[in-house]
């Protein structure tokens, strides 16, 4: 076990490495923030303070020793546009995107199990055809056209639910308080989409390969009532595999909240980044995909090491 | 709706019992035209090779055949009821309740997900209203009569805890909980080493013989079926070809198939001759010949194999499906 936690962390370093490298030059590739900070009517000498200030002088490779340098003491640097330092403008940002996941995990387990249970079931009926029918659309439409649609008929035509912001928020929190509450009801609907139709998926092939075990059969033998045997030795079974894959989706469900917090102007990490990267702004850019990239990782582990405790026939030596 | 005939002592009457399969390439007659009768206290062993329709016919029995096969005809007799014509809720009722089933892999049967004590649980709550602790002594007590040792530490493990051999003990257990009047045996030593066969054959028989319940133990192994029934039936392409007191069939078998069966056991087979075995396979379900099913396999058979042979009783308690048994040897 301490082995392969280990070499884990070894290998989770190389790809922070590689990471942080990719994007260093990734974004010195794409542009020079300069164009876009400085203001166009600013004189050579102010212009020249200016690319001294941010670091901007140095060839790509020493900014870039400067920058691991003051990553290895916990700073990822300045914003450019803010004067802020990144890492703590990110984690402001934080809470924001991470209750619209967790909205989103919420929404994609409520709607899809009791589907995808549905759809295992009766696998030949009309309402499970329905079911895989929808659970394609879930997978195909893009998730920026579903926002719109979905500010189009519950914001402005129904005008039940707000469409814009977090609304009302209490310990920086938008759940705790109704009115944010209802902020938060359509963009995590719009997050969970895709989320639904796998959780759809995954739960009806597992309640489908399920069904068929002796153990099920012999369930039946035993006389169970057809609920228990449903909902206690079907259930039990399938929750493994779902549990694992919307535990692993968490990280990419905050990683690609990007598109639905534009749609709905949801002043998460996800809003932050694309802005950044509209001004070039490589401290913040760089951050944040080194805060994804370790959340992750950190994800990943935790899901494996879930794993053995909950199947103690799955042991994490060797492999890795 | 009781039926007038039925000598009072059969725990269950099986008459011409048809189990079919409509799958796309058509209708696959799993079980058709099956009768037997297994009396109180009485081990009925079910012989044949894969795909004879043997555990068919123990889901049948059970209730339990999944789509899309279906029992289509014929009745099943069972305490006076015909378990083929009961509602699903009836039937549930019977199920490890007055009738119970041991499946052939132990290592399956048994819910990994779930620690052994609810598996036990559940079965004795799913007939009896009864609470928690009485349904824990009634498990306990089980898996002590099935040789379990420190059943209360046991109940707390999960099924991968336990050997194969365990398992079944455990299945076994479960089977017995309610003192059912009928256990239908799907293979289940089939899985497991010879010397835990043997305990475990050797702990039925005694269960058996002690509560007065009635087994079906459908198996492949002649030598179980030896040791262990008191009737036996063989069945091939979903008929039975032979029936009779396991002694005598298995002694003096009239039945081709049979003869081919015990000759096919290695024991049998004096040293170093080359093992002797029934040539060809089991034909198709689906593209059934017309006349004995056996007849393409069979060194008997001759035109008159064209036609569709009855069950003939040729000795004292024995029938064979066939217009050539072997007649001339005689029993022993």
């Amino acid at each position: 076990m301490t082995v392969y936690l280990l070499r884990r962390l070894f290998q989770s370093l190389l790809v922070l490495v590689a990471m942080s490298l990719i994007v260093f030059v990734g974004v010195y590739a794409v542009g020079d923030p300069v164009e876009i900070l400085i203001s166009p009517d600013a004189d050579q000498a102010e212009r020249a303070r200016a690319i001294v200030a941010l670091g901007l002088d140095k060839p790509l490779w020493q900014q870039y020793l400067v920058f691991v340098q003051n990553a290895l003491r916990g700073d990822l640097g300045r914003s450019f546009v803010y004067n802020e330092p990144a890492l703590q403008l990110i984690l402001q940002k934080m809470p924001a995107t991470m209750e619209l996941a967790l909205g989103a995990t919420v929404f994609a387990i409520l709607v899809g199990l009791p589907l995808g249970l549905y759809a295992g079931l009766h696998p030949d009926s009309g309402g499970a055809k329905a079911i895989m029918a929808g659970s394609i659309l879930g997978f195909s439409l893009p998730t920026f056209w579903v926002g719109l649609m979905l500010i189009m008929v519950f914001a402005v035509q129904l005008g039940w639910l707000p469409s814009t912001g977090r609304g009302d928020t209490l310990w920086g929190w938008s759940f705790l308080t109704p009115n944010g509450l209802s902020h938060l009801v359509l963009p995590s609907i719009n997050l969970a989409l895709f989320k639904i139709s796998l959780v759809i998926r995954l739960t009806r092939s597992g309640v489908r390969e399920t069904m068929l075990m002796d153990y099920v059969k012999f369930a039946r033998a035993k006389g169970l009532s057809r609920n228990r045997v449903t909902y206690v030795h079907v259930f039990k079974n399938i929750l493994i595999p779902v549990v694992t894959v919307v535990g692993l989706e968490l990280g990419s469900t905050i990683a690609f909240s990007v598109v639905t917090e534009s749609v709905f102007a949801w002043p998460g990490m996800g809003k932050l980044i694309i802005d950044s990267i509209n001004v070039l702004d490589r401290p913040v850019i760089v951050a944040y995909l080194m805060i994804i990239v370790l959340m992750f990782i950190v994800i990943n582990l935790v899901v494996d090491i879930m794993y053995s405790v909950l199947d103690p026939r799955v042991r994490l030596e060797g492999q890795g | 709706m009781f039926q007038q005939g039925f000598a009072v002592t059969a725990t269950l009457e099986v008459r011409d019992l048809q189990t079919h399969f409509f799958t796309r390439a058509g209708v696959v007659k799993a079980v058709d035209g099956v009768s037997f009768t297994v009396e109180r206290g009485k081990v009925l062993g079910l012989v044949g090779e894969s795909g004879s329709g043997k555990s068919v016919t123990g889901f049948s029995i059970i209730g339990l055949v999944d789509a899309p096969g279906r029992v289509v005809g014929g009745s099943i007799w069972f305490q006076g009821k015909d378990l083929a014509r009961l509602s699903e809720e009836e039937m549930r009722s019977l199920r490890g309740n007055r009738i119970a089933m041991i499946f052939q892999d132990p290592m399956m049967t048994l819910n990994p997900v779930l620690r052994v004590d609810t598996q036990m649980i559940e079965t004795v709550q799913a007939h009896e209203q009864v609470d928690r602790e009485t349904a824990r002594q009634r498990a306990r007590d089980a898996l002590g009569m099935v040789g379990i040792p420190s059943p209360d530490e046991r109940l707390m493990s999960y099924p991968h805890q336990f050997s194969g051999g365990m398992r079944q003990r455990v299945a076994i257990a479960i089977a017995l909980l309610h003192r059912p009047d009928l256990i239908v045996a799907d293979e289940p030593t089939t899985a497991l080493d010879v010397t835990i066969q043997g305990q475990i054959l050797a702990e039925v028989q005694k269960l058996a013989a002690t509560t007065g319940t009635s087994l079906i133990w459908i198996t492949h192994d002649l030598s179980v079926v030896a040791g262990l029934a008191d009737d036996i039936a063989v069945m091939y392409a979903g008929r039975i070809v032979e029936d009779g007191p396991v002694s005598q069939v298995l002694d003096a078998p009239l039945h081709p198939y049979t003869v081919g069966l015990i000759g096919s056991v290695p024991s049998r087979n004096k040293r170093g001759e080359p093992l002797r075995q029934i040539p060809g396979m089991t034909p198709s379900l689906l593209k059934l010949p017309a006349g004995c099913a056996f007849r393409s396999r069979c060194e008997r058979a001759d035109e008159a194999c064209l036609e569709h042979p009855a069950l003939f009783g040729l000795r004292e308690g024995q029938r064979a499906r066939c217009f050539h048994p072997h007649l001339e040897e005689v029993p022993a």
